[in-house]
């Protein structure tokens, strides 16, 4: 039995998600372990095949798959979701865990894309933006990492310290969307 | 205001940090004389047409770019890393 000495850690978006609204679905995303890696010179990208099975994601993309992938996260930087990074990749790249510094969420449902269109200054449409594809931009003023992981769903990272703001923002998008249909 | 940022592609212009002209990129040297500090410092063209201008990606990929924009029309002409304007 808990007392009170116990305490128990929560999630970034602990007590405000799950949500329904209209068409669309927001839920916390637990990715697993976050680590951004940057490389020093050769040999990360090569590094990162051998340890984790993936390629080094070029700019605006994402490679492996869900559970273990690596997301396109700046200049000469990409973050690895999911397994704990392998020792050797130190020796190629800068490796900083950043596993509780981001709420990462999933916004699915078929009007999905138009809340985001609603708030990101960024082409979203399946057209544009296909699964696999990734953008650095922002969500509302948040600075964010927009992932299309499927046909009607985005995983989206923002500062942890923003989570409430980042949940505040996409429910009033989904709630507006959901009333004019 | 759409910038062509070289690495992320078209973005908005509020995913975007202003400096100004890019100045920085031609700091004197350490031992330069007085004029041409003075010059770095305070002195400034100011003609109309194109200006090579700094500016921070930072909602982006975080790279700071040379922006040439014509400062009469807001036509941006090109953009590139500001890293390797300065090789």
């Amino acid at each position: 039995m808990a007392d009170a000495l116990t305490l128990t850690a929560t999630t970034p978006c602990y007590g405000l998600l799950p949500k329904t609204i209209g068409t669309c679905v927001l839920t916390e995303t637990d990715l697993g372990a976050l680590t951004s890696v940057a490389p020093y010179k050769q040999g990360a990208a090569g590094a990162l095949k051998d340890a984790h099975g993936m390629d080094f994601p070029a700019p605006n993309r994402t490679t492996g798959k869900q559970g273990a992938r690596a997301i396109w996260f700046g200049r000469d930087m990409a973050l690895l979701a999911g397994p704990a990074p392998d020792a050797a990749l130190a020796e190629h790249a800068a490796l900083t865990d950043q596993t509780d510094a981001w709420a990462c969420v999933t916004l699915s449902g078929d009007d999905a894309a138009a809340v985001l269109a609603r708030l990101v200054p960024v082409d979203l449409s399946l057209a544009k933006f296909k699964r696999g594809h990734t953008a650095r931009t922002q969500l509302g003023h948040l600075n964010a990492s927009i992932t299309r992981t499927g046909v009607d769903s985005f995983l989206i990272l923002a500062f942890r310290s923003m989570a409430a703001t980042l949940v505040h923002d996409l429910v009033t998008a989904m709630e507006s969307l959901a009333a004019r249909r | 205001m759409r910038l062509p940022c070289p690495i992320c592609g078209d973005r908005d212009r509020r995913e975007f940090y202003y400096q100004g002209a890019a100045v920085a990129l031609s700091r004197p040297a350490p031992d330069a004389d007085a004029a041409a500090w003075e010059d770095y410092v305070h002195l400034r063209e100011n003609q109309p047409g194109d200006l090579d201008e700094l500016w921070s990606h930072d909602a982006g990929c975080g790279a700071w770019l040379v922006v040439t924009r014509n400062t009469v029309t807001h036509a941006v002409s090109g953009a590139k890393l500001a890293s390797e304007a300065t090789r």
